[in-house]
């Protein structure tokens, strides 16, 4: 059947792009299958970015690994607020900041941040497992850590004000991404030397696309450690830190930069 | 500094320049609020409007809305503006240009006549006391025709962008979107690539893609890979082939900074890519894109609304005759436009504004998933700027961009528009695709298994 012959070639073409290629069509528009589809995958980032994430069973899950946890709140104390307004989700609330002054910790090497961002699927599916990949990883090294932080309605920098008041040298925040059509359970970390309220974007490194389709627990806490021993080494991060491990390796590709 | 002022029940509000006067007159919206410029109430913004509304167009050439000294937009602004043009509509205030506008006697031809003599601050004020339907109304009635290969902005005509973007710039997953999109007949604005690496190479390779395909169907369209400015001017240097060259582009000379661009770029940009002399009929080479919140994303708004730093992007644009401009209206997120109302809002006021100074406007119509949208926001939108005269709207496959992860407007989208409201696409465009098979003299999609681009669909992989 010709017919056939035509989905079979788009669903052949479909293995060089991830694009809603060939989906056929009624009059001018998407047949009803390809309709819902969309609606569908639609939905699911919807949901990934109005879910609360439920941080107590978070808190539970790492008790064993971590003894000392702190919730913290961000400056957006609802949704609608948070999407509107990124500069309060990159404060923390003034009662959580007390919280952290309060706590008059030592200085220490890397403070773990979690904070839900624009995916809480992303950090109940991921956040646990990662973080007790990277505990072990980073006691081995004998680094001291900070008490873990737990941040309701955060984006990436408050991370710096938290890795400030707890004085650590390095914050390493898990963070929910903004969510895609096709993934909306995706992760990404980011970390910051000698963190402070007021750093940029170009300060930090960012290692994105953590989930199972992109990368790896494994291969994430690999280059999360990398990056933060050079970062210790050369004591900085941002745009002038990155991943050279692969160039040692020669590869010989001019667009891979 | 002149004090603007109007009470509305023995209140009296007090405007202390032209910018807060503007800024406060803005229909609500997220970014300005963010930026602290937005009226405090209501009562306040309409306040704001009345007063505005009482504002004589003298005044923005008198008043500008960040120093001429230190910007080279607002130099741009002032130092092009024609006296000539402008004095049909010298002795106005922003609301008698609103009645101007709106009157039967105003036409196409009139408005044409006096873009030169409306500066983007007049633009952006008028649009701020005009409801939805009168910027469509008046949009209608501008016209603005550019061409390289084809026509571009003809009455009866709306155009698609073929946008087949992929996450690794993979030729063949490109290139099977690029068929997918000609059949559905999308692509006579242009074939764009959203390139995911900036580099010399991938942009070359991605041009010499598009431009076999081109030249092997004879396809009276337009390409161009959308990467920065100074890429593009390194690979024609080395003589890839070059249509159209892109560049985002802002209303500050700050925000432009922030780009990577200035003036004297763009104009040499323009320059070499005018002196490849590619276009068949014409040789408008630009193709711009803007969006309202670029000048607050690169702190370089100035105390400027979004909306005013918007329009000032478009002055930026006519100076170079673009074959191309569109705005990008819910791409930067939820803190600048919440949701379809804004959106919706934003990308109308953007078309009139672009179209009155006469631009080739289009739009990008989409959302992100933290947006307070979806894609009936969109439908919603394409109706409304079909209606208006848009020039072009982008075709996504199935609307689900996977490398910039927003959602725009498909190829589907573009058809249903057409056949609902009865417009075609460029006419060399629509002839070639009558040639090819591909629609019938009515426009409709014909049906047809053995199609010539199938065929050629099918050879993927062997390539």
């Amino acid at each position: 059947m010709a017919e056939q012959s035509e989905n079979e070639l788009w669903q052949r073409l479909r293995q060089f792009t991830n694009a809603r290629i060939g989906i056929g069509r009624v009059g001018d528009a998407l047949p009803t299958k390809a309709n819902l589809a969309f609606q569908q995958d639609h939905a699911l980032a919807r949901d990934a970015v109005h879910a609360q994430v439920d941080f107590a069973a978070i808190a539970s899950a790492l008790q064993p690994e971590f003894p000392q946890i702190l919730r913290l709140k961000s400056a957006a104390l609802d949704r609608a607020t948070y999407l509107k307004r990124p500069d309060l989700g990159r404060s923390l609330h003034v009662e959580s900041r007390l919280q952290l002054e309060a706590l008059q910790t030592d200085p220490c090497i890397v403070a773990l941040v979690v904070a839900d961002g624009l995916s809480a699927v992303a950090i109940e599916r991921h956040a646990v497992p990662l973080l007790n990949i990277i505990k072990p990883q980073l006691e081995s090294l004998g680094w001291s850590l900070a008490p873990l932080v737990l941040v309701e309605q955060g984006r990436v920098a408050i991370g710096d004000e938290i890795g400030e008041l707890l004085k650590a040298e390095l914050v390493v925040i898990l963070i929910g991404e903004r969510p895609g059509l096709s993934v909306a359970d995706s992760l990404g970390i980011y970390l910051t030397y000698a963190p402070q309220r007021g750093r940029n974007d170009a300060e930090r490194n960012c290692i994105s696309n953590i989930h199972p389709q992109g990368l790896s627990y494994v291969a994430a806490s690999d280059l999360l450690m990398y990056l933060l021993g050079q970062a210790r080494q050369r004591r900085l991060t941002g745009v002038a830190l990155k991943d050279e491990r692969q160039q040692l390796g020669a590869t010989n590709n001019p667009t891979l930069e | 500094m002149t004090s603007y002022q109007h009470s509305i029940r023995q209140r009296q509000y007090q405007f202390d320049s032209l910018k807060t006067l503007l800024a406060k007159a803005t229909p609500e919206r997220s970014g300005d609020a963010l930026a602290g410029l937005i009226a405090a109430s209501a009562e306040e913004r309409v306040a704001a409007q009345w007063c505005l509304a009482d504002v004589p167009l003298t005044t923005f050439l008198n008043e500008v809305v960040i120093p001429y000294e230190t910007d080279e937009v607002t130099r741009l602004i002032i130092d092009s503006h024609d006296q000539a043009a402008f004095a049909p509509i010298r002795h106005l205030t922003v609301g008698g240009l609103r009645e101007w506008l709106l009157d039967y006697r105003t036409d196409s031809q009139q408005l044409a006549a006096v873009a030169a003599g409306i500066t983007p601050e007049m633009a952006a004020a008028v649009s701020k006391i005009m409801r939805n339907q009168d910027l469509i109304a008046v949009a209608k009635k501008c016209q603005v025709i550019t061409r390289f290969r084809n026509t571009l902005g003809l009455a009866g005509r709306f155009s698609s962008r073929l946008q087949p973007n992929h996450p690794t710039d993979d030729p063949q997953g490109i290139a099977a979107a690029i068929f997918d999109g000609l059949l559905y007949g999308c692509g006579d604005a242009v074939i764009g690539i959203n390139p995911a690496t900036d580099s010399p190479q991938a942009m070359t390779s991605l041009l010499h893609l598009i431009d076999e395909l081109r030249q092997r169907y004879a396809m009276p369209v337009q390409s161009c890979v959308l990467a920065h400015v100074t890429t593009a001017l390194q690979v024609i240097e080395l003589g890839a082939p070059v249509d159209l060259v892109f560049q985002s582009i802002a209303g500050t000379e700050a925000a432009n900074r922030s780009f990577g661009i200035d003036l004297a770029l763009l104009h040499e940009a323009n320059q070499a890519a005018r002196g490849l002399q590619r276009g068949t009929i014409g040789n408008n080479v630009m193709y711009f894109e803007t969006g309202q919140g670029s000048a607050l994303s690169a702190n370089a708004h100035h105390g400027v609304d979004q909306q005013t730093c918007e329009a000032r992007a478009y002055a930026v644009a006519r100076a170079f005759e673009p074959l191309l401009l569109n705005t990008v209206v819910g791409f930067i997120g939820p803190e600048y436009l919440y949701d379809g109302k804004q959106i919706t809002r934003a990308a109308l006021e953007d078309h009139f504004c672009g179209k009155l100074l006469g631009l080739p406007m289009g739009c990008d119509a989409c959302y992100t998933n933290h947006a307070e949208a979806d894609q009936n926001d969109i439908d919603n939108l394409l109706v409304l700027l079909a209606s208006a005269g848009c020039t072009y709207v982008m075709g996504v496959p199935g609307a689900d961009d996977i490398m910039l992860n927003y959602q725009s407007s498909s190829y589907h989208d573009i058809r249903f528009v057409q056949t609902t409201l009865g417009l075609r696409p460029a006419p060399e465009f629509e002839a070639w695709l009558q040639q090819l098979g591909i629609s019938d003299q009515a426009g409709r999609l014909i049906a047809n298994e053995r199609h010539r681009l199938l065929q050629s669909a099918a050879q993927l992989g062997a390539l």
